[in-house]
């Protein structure tokens, strides 16, 4: 029979974890997906406060300890919070990266906690040393390889694929370590041994799996290893037998576990091999071309301003070259100057333009774009026949039709139909290749004229002459 | 397989189910708030870490609890605070009403 207190307890639990759920589902919508959050969140502090309660009940704790977990709380919330607050949008998937570590790492520590608490030399019943051992090795590799692409995203690790010869003898290794240290967890007595190997090699192994990929394979690594975090936390909830760690962990693995696919489908490229290494790395297609072919039509931005002036339907294809220029403000002024003259403007966003899940709608919303004017591919596929400009701005394959056609390496990924636009304007710096490193036959259509310059600059100098046709 | 695994293992098997059908049916457009909010429940293993910090009892177990208790509190504040600062910019007033409309129009 319970006590009371603790029917309280599982109670408060119980409710903490529906309101996880349901804090999801209200994210479905823009309108609800604040208070969404803040539901979870309510959510979070009622399951934060009940295990003050059972914490004072028990009364076992030493005066060291409630120290040490009142400096440990304040330093981390602070650090947490004023990175939070501080972060700049674009700056978003390096965050998101580091969460996943401190996650990760916080689940391998109760692991490595609980695992040095049984009394030593002695063997472990199944239900403990299986998940205690998962728990370890998941939060290890999240945490190591989660460091390793918050750097690559920040550009402190180079964000090329870094391969060296016998990596991948290496990492069979390593593997193979990692599985004797979990059959001697399951078959074997315990020891601090154990543990040192299985915590060393996985955090060599998060290395190993992260330092091959390459930067455009990015969205799909940050998803994936959201999915190992919400792993690791319900295999830390298993540990010390809590089912709101269970819960909320498996919630998280579900949710990455979506992402990790979707964006893998979105690249065209299985899961499997993007963990296998980059994709820089297998494309050979050696030195890409930056010359200008001659087939290619160069356009001013006095044109692109009349072509804009006249156009009913305009149609914005946001990538990460325009991110990277900053220049979200100067796409915004444009598009509402545009709307201001009664010129339907919308953006066309493929699912991996940006370094993570939905990064360019954020970007985008941070500089006042309505929700309503971001279009998902398919949406977006379907306006292109009725759009009279479509305006590409640091987007390369999500473009190509090479897609469509069979045996190139971008064969079968979904792209915005922009060639289906009546007249096509690509900003852009060169004619560099994409990550995909293939020419881009979008830019040798008839219809499109290129405008080589930095997002930024030419934007400003389209506006201006924009602003001209639009005035006379 | 003991009882209480079982019990655990269900809990686990139906969480996850419910996290997929929920998630699958937000838009793409909302996938970085999404993220970032999961990634905020996540921090959830702040409440373990506390666990494990009241019941250590010398110096390796300090650390430990330490380590736990500070990676699990950054990410569940920073989770929370974040995803709430994107997701005020998903609900911001449109453009069409601030000034830059009016001063173009002049």
């Amino acid at each position: 029979m319970m006590s009371p207190l603790m029917a309280v307890v599982s109670l408060s639990y119980l409710i903490s974890a529906g309101c996880y759920v349901i804090g999801l589902h209200m994210m479905r919508t823009p309108k609800s997906a604040r208070n969404g959050n803040r539901l979870s969140a309510v959510g979070m502090v009622l399951a934060v406060v009940m295990t003050f309660v059972i914490a004072l009940q028990k009364n076992e704790a030493t005066l060291i300890s409630w120290l040490l977990l009142a400096v440990a709380l304040i330093l981390g919330i602070t650090y947490g919070a004023v990175k939070a607050r501080t972060v700049k949008m674009t700056d978003m998937p390096q965050l998101v990266s580091l969460f996943n570590a401190v996650g990760g790492g916080a689940a391998a520590a109760i692991g490595a906690f609980d695992y040095l608490s049984q009394p030593n030399g002695e063997h472990l019943a199944l239900a403990f040393s299986i998940p205690v051992i998962l728990d370890m090795i998941i939060g290890g590799i999240t945490f190591s390889g989660s460091l390793i692409a918050t750097g690559k995203l920040a550009g402190k690790v180079s964000g090329k694929p870094i391969t060296f010869p016998g990596a991948k003898l290496l990492n069979g290794v390593v593997v193979l370590i990692i599985l004797v240290a979990i059959a001697m967890t399951v078959g074997f007595a315990s020891s601090p041994w154990i543990l040192t190997i299985a915590i060393v090699a996985s955090l060599v192994f998060g290395i190993l799996m992260t330092i091959p990929i390459g930067g455009a394979d990015m969205p799909v690594v940050v998803s994936l290893l959201n999915a190992f975090t919400g792993l690791a936390v319900a295999m830390a909830g298993f540990v010390i037998n809590n089912q709101i760690l269970i819960i909320a962990g498996a919630l998280v693995g579900a949710a990455g576990t979506i992402l990790t696919l979707q964006m893998a489908a979105a690249m065209n490229r299985s899961v499997v091999k993007i963990i296998a290494g980059g994709f820089g790395t297998d494309d050979g297609g050696g030195a890409a071309t930056t010359d200008i072919p001659v087939d290619v039509k160069t356009t001013t931005a006095d044109d692109i301003g009349v072509q804009l002036a006249y156009a009913k339907n305009v149609m914005i294809i946001p990538g990460y070259g325009l991110a990277a220029a900053q220049a979200q403000r100067e796409v915004s002024d444009l598009a509402n100057l545009l709307l201001a003259h009664g010129i339907n403007v919308n953006y066309a966003i493929h699912p991996v333009a940006g370094r993570m899940p939905g990064h360019m709608n954020v970007l985008l919303a941070e500089v006042n774009v309505p929700y309503e004017q971001m279009k998902q591919m398919e949406e977006a596929n379907a306006m292109f026949e009725n759009t009279d400009v479509s305006l590409v701005i640091g987007a390369n394959d999500v473009t190509n039709p090479q897609a469509r056609e069979p045996h190139t390496v971008i064969t079968g990924m979904p792209i915005l139909d922009v060639d289906k636009s009546k007249s096509i304007v690509v900003i852009k710096r060169s004619m560099s290749t994409g990550y995909a490193g293939i020419q881009n036959p979008l830019f040798a259509n008839e219809k499109t004229g290129m405008f080589f310059a930095d997002a930024k600059k030419g934007l400003v100098e389209v506006i201006a002459a924009t602003k001209e046709y639009l005035e006379e | 397989m003991s009882q209480q695994l079982f019990t655990n293992f269900a809990i686990f098997v139906l969480s996850f189910l419910v996290g997929f059908e929920v998630i699958s049916k937000i838009p793409a457009t909302l996938h970085t708030p999404m993220m970032s909010g999961a990634n905020a429940i996540h921090g959830v293993v702040v409440v373990g870490s506390i666990l494990i910090a009241l019941e250590a009892q010398s110096a390796l177990f300090y650390v430990i609890a330490f380590i736990a208790v500070f990676l699990g509190a950054i990410n569940v504040a920073g989770g929370y605070v974040v995803t709430d600062r994107m997701l005020t910019m998903f609900s911001k007033p449109k453009p069409t009403k601030n000034s830059a409309k009016d001063g173009d129009d002049k």
